[in-house]
């Protein structure tokens, strides 16, 4: 702990007070950080932890709603609490620079992302506008972003996700500050552009020997990038240490079943489905979506799905994955005709669920039901957790009482308590929501389900229980699933078989366990090869 | 709802904005115990002007009658008027907007095209040219405020069922094989509803406005007495007689400031998030 470098920052006792009636009394409860040169140490936790927090007070950017109560922030020997506006502005950006979460919403739509870069300069008063110009030239070089000439007059929507992180990221280095703070900056990204991402702020961190602070929630991130490891947990930090220490031989109980949630990459051996009946039958869709152009220009088309087939038999979990874009999600609302095809089949048991409309679609709706990807957003505010489960039996018929009865033992069968169903779902947590999701779906006696990111929006440990549930579920009804993921890690833990797609293309379909040890396709290897924390904790 | 209504009462703007509403209402369903006489009756010579005589505290117009009875019985017409136009604006304007938004394609082009052919003509030049093919009535009066005020209502909705349609409580519910009906009524409008409610308070002042506007150019109907026909028959001998003008005038300022004070109000409670922002 002794370290003879003096710390670029260092936060003693820091304490962030939340508005009275929050969850806990204090967002940040006392936590002391140093951030050395040349270090880049990774503040890991899950939602609510605390790590965002932490993240902002080193920025000056915390929300109105909450108080620095105690402790300190000294960089170059002064202490930021104490700054008024006027001196945060001198240290934002030429001491301190921050890489956001989302690229699309932290850059200015309407501004070029040269003007974008040079405005730092400008806001210190800086440089003439020509020197400016060359620096931001320099800059986006820097950041490898391809044809600086090109990228400076373009607009962000004309980037990709991990081109405007880039931007966001030379940016943040315009004044050379010697601490950056990354909060979650590839949590938005695919793993393929998030692997690049993460060796760029290694090299960029290596190159201009900077203090790094990167928040994350993925152990996998960790794994790749941080030199120390600081875990926190309700505000407190729980452990601490270099990266080998925390991974290898964790001490708290936390971080070992924290680290103990991860999802291992290797997937498990399972038993072979052989002779089974086909549960599903998808047989050649097409789906191009067409967004109308001008006069003089063409409509623009983008293909989600270009002869997709494929079949899921009785009690078999099919992985479908890709990177965001790829048509995954678009298959899944194919499938559950939430949106309509322009050719192709899709049959579920004995019924061509294509070839139905109106009320004959409704009436076969039941064999397929559906587990949504965002726990906040899947459930209507306003209505009762029993009267959401029970709606769909009611509307095929079923005597009220007898469906909120069933709605009872289904909270049961998901782990819930059955007295659940007279409250709103705001008051549940997140891995409770996507219980109740789960017995909305099983309500109706389904034959398959398809779940759409089921459990991306979860924290790990969450996931972990989630995941377990959906299985033994599974198992228990007889159920076939079509499981949507971007994270191979969890596909190898819950699929029978995966299908790889990649631009509304299947281009690799195999059993898991095949497919890890021997991907055919170069995508399929390049998306296993961008999983972050293969080689951990080594890479450290 | 009763939360919506104690929360409503804990913002200042919208405090006041219910007491004037309140008043009014009284005013309006006792107004004909307190006063018996007809506010169309000659009951002093013309002209008593204000705070002289007890009988007329606001003194008389220049047929001689009483200028505060008329207030009194003027607040009823006013009050009818903007409550109920506004709900035949939603009961007309709401069940279109969310059907345009909620099936989209030709159906929603169709009747955004026909709530445009409305919204294309200045709205108090097509209520005056109702009100005088129907010939002035009370019924005529509320319909064509109705007709003109339906438009932005049927907008409003239509946007918010555009946003909500998409969401993934709403395609839950088609998946469980829910029928239109049931998910238009159920899911998304209950949901649209904050936006509306504001916008329905705001419409009852406007409608209030309108209703005198139409009455102070004689197209009120002519058995009831209301203020904008009041400030109307004044208006000729404002110089002699200002109080014939100026109280009724008084009573459509503070009616209509109380309802855009409750309008206000409605809207930062139901959208917690733009009154921090404000403050």
């Amino acid at each position: 702990m002794s370290d003879p470098v003096i710390p670029a920052v260092s936060i003693r006792n820091l304490k962030i007070a939340l508005p009275p009636g929050a969850e806990r009394a204090y967002a940040v409860d006392g936590i002391s950080l140093d951030l050395v040169p040349g270090e880049i140490v990774c503040v890991v936790g899950e939602s609510g932890s605390g790590k965002s927090m932490c993240a902002h007070a080193l920025m000056g950017l915390l929300p109105d709603t909450v108080r620095t109560e105690a402790g300190s922030i000294v960089v170059e020997g002064r202490d930021l609490l104490k700054l008024d506006e006027d001196g945060w502005r001198g240290m934002r950006g030429r001491h301190i620079a921050m890489v956001f979460q989302e690229p699309m919403t932290a850059l200015n739509p309407l501004m070029r992302i040269g003007e974008q870069i040079t405005e730092m300069f400008e806001a210190h008063g800086l440089l003439s506008p020509s020197e400016r110009c060359g620096k931001a030239l320099g800059l986006i070089r820097e950041v490898g972003l391809p044809d600086p000439e090109r990228i400076i007059r373009a607009y962000p929507h004309q980037l990709s996700g991990g081109q405007r992180q880039r931007a966001m990221i030379a940016m943040a280095l315009a004044l050379e500050p010697t601490v950056l703070v990354a909060d979650e900056p590839t949590t938005a990204l695919d793993v393929t552009t998030q692997a690049q991402i993460l060796k760029l702020v290694r090299d960029l961190q290596r190159r201009r020997n900077m203090a790094v602070m990167f928040i994350t929630h993925d152990f996998g991130v960790v794994a790749d990038i941080a030199d120390r490891v600081v875990v926190l947990r309700h505000g407190l930090v729980v452990e601490r240490g270099t990266v080998i220490e925390v991974l290898k031989n964790p001490q708290h109980e936390y971080t070992k079943a924290l680290l103990a949630a991860v999802p291992s990459i290797q997937p498990p051996a399972r038993a072979p489905l052989d002779g089974r009946a086909k549960a599903v039958e998808v047989i050649g869709l097409d789906k191009t979506y067409v967004t109308a152009g001008g006069w003089f220009r063409p409509d623009r088309k983008v293909k989600a799905a270009d002869a997709v087939s494929f079949d899921i038999f009785q009690g078999e979990t099919l992985g479908l994955v890709g990177e965001s874009g790829s048509g995954k999600s678009s298959v899944a609302r194919l499938v559950v005709r939430l949106i309509e095809a322009d050719r192709g089949t899709v049959r579920v048991g004995d019924v061509n669920l294509t070839s139905l409309t109106g009320q004959k679609l409704r009436e076969q709706r039941h064999r397929i039901q559906m587990i949504f990807q965002d726990p906040y957003a899947s459930f209507n505010p306003r209505r009762k957790v029993g009267q959401i489960i029970s709606d769909g039996p009611i509307a095929r018929g079923l005597d009220p009482k007898l469906a909120l009865q069933r709605a009872r033992d289904l909270l049961a069968l998901v782990g819930l308590h059955p007295g659940a169903i007279d409250r709103y779902p705001h008051e549940f947590s997140g891995g409770q929501r996507q219980r109740i999701g789960m017995a909305r779906a099983l309500a109706l006696d389904p034959d398959v389900i398809v779940a759409d990111e089921a459990v991306s929006a979860l924290d790990v440990s969450v996931q972990a229980q989630v995941l377990a549930l959906l299985e033994d579920l599974k198992t228990r009804l007889g159920l076939s699933m079509l499981f949507i993921t971007h994270d191979l890690r969890v596909a190898a833990q819950i699929c029978d078989r995966i299908a790889v797609m990649q631009r509304g293309v299947i281009v690799e379909l195999k059993p898991t366990a095949e497919l890890f040890a021997n991907p055919e396709h170069a995508y399929t290897r390049e998306l296993l090869s961008a999983v972050p924390g293969q080689s951990a904790p080594q890479a450290a | 709802m009763r939360n919506l209504f104690k929360r409503l009462l804990k913002n200042p703007g919208g405090l006041i904005g219910v007491v004037i509403l309140i008043i009014a209402v009284i005013i309006a369903v006792a107004g004909p115990w307190l006063f018996p006489n007809s506010p169309w009756r000659m009951v002093q010579r013309p002209f008593v002007p204000p705070f002289t005589l007890a009988a007329v505290p606001l003194g008389t117009d220049a047929l001689g009658r009483d200028v505060f009875a008329g207030l009194i019985y003027g607040a009823r017409v006013s009050l009818l008027v903007g409550l109920v136009s506004t709900l035949v604006a939603l009961i007309v304007g709401v069940p279109l907007g969310a059907m345009a938004g909620y099936f989209g394609g030709r159906i929603d082009d169709a009747l955004m095209r026909f709530t445009e052919f409305f919204q294309t003509i200045p709205s108090f030049a097509l209520a005056i040219v109702l009100v005088a093919i129907l010939q002035p009535s009370i019924y005529s009066i509320v319909g064509a405020i109705a007709i003109v005020s339906w438009p932005p209502v049927a907008r409003l909705v239509r946007g918010e069922v555009l946003s909500l349609r998409t969401r993934e409580y709403v395609q839950a519910a088609i998946v469980t094989g829910q029928s239109h009906s049931w998910i238009i009524w159920r899911e998304i409008l209950p949901n649209a509803l904050s936006p509306v409610i504001v916008l329905a308070s705001l419409m009852v002042a406007t409608a209030i406005l309108l209703e005198s506007s139409l009455s102070f150019l004689g197209l009120g109907d002519p058995n009831l007495i209301s203020w904008g026909y009041m400030v109307g028959a004044g208006r000729t001998v404002i110089r002699q007689a200002w109080w014939i003008t100026v109280f009724p005038g008084l009573a459509i300022l503070v009616a209509v400031l109380g309802l855009n004070l409750i309008g206000e109000g409605l809207n930062d409670v139901l959208n917690p998030r733009l009154r921090k922002d404000s403050r």
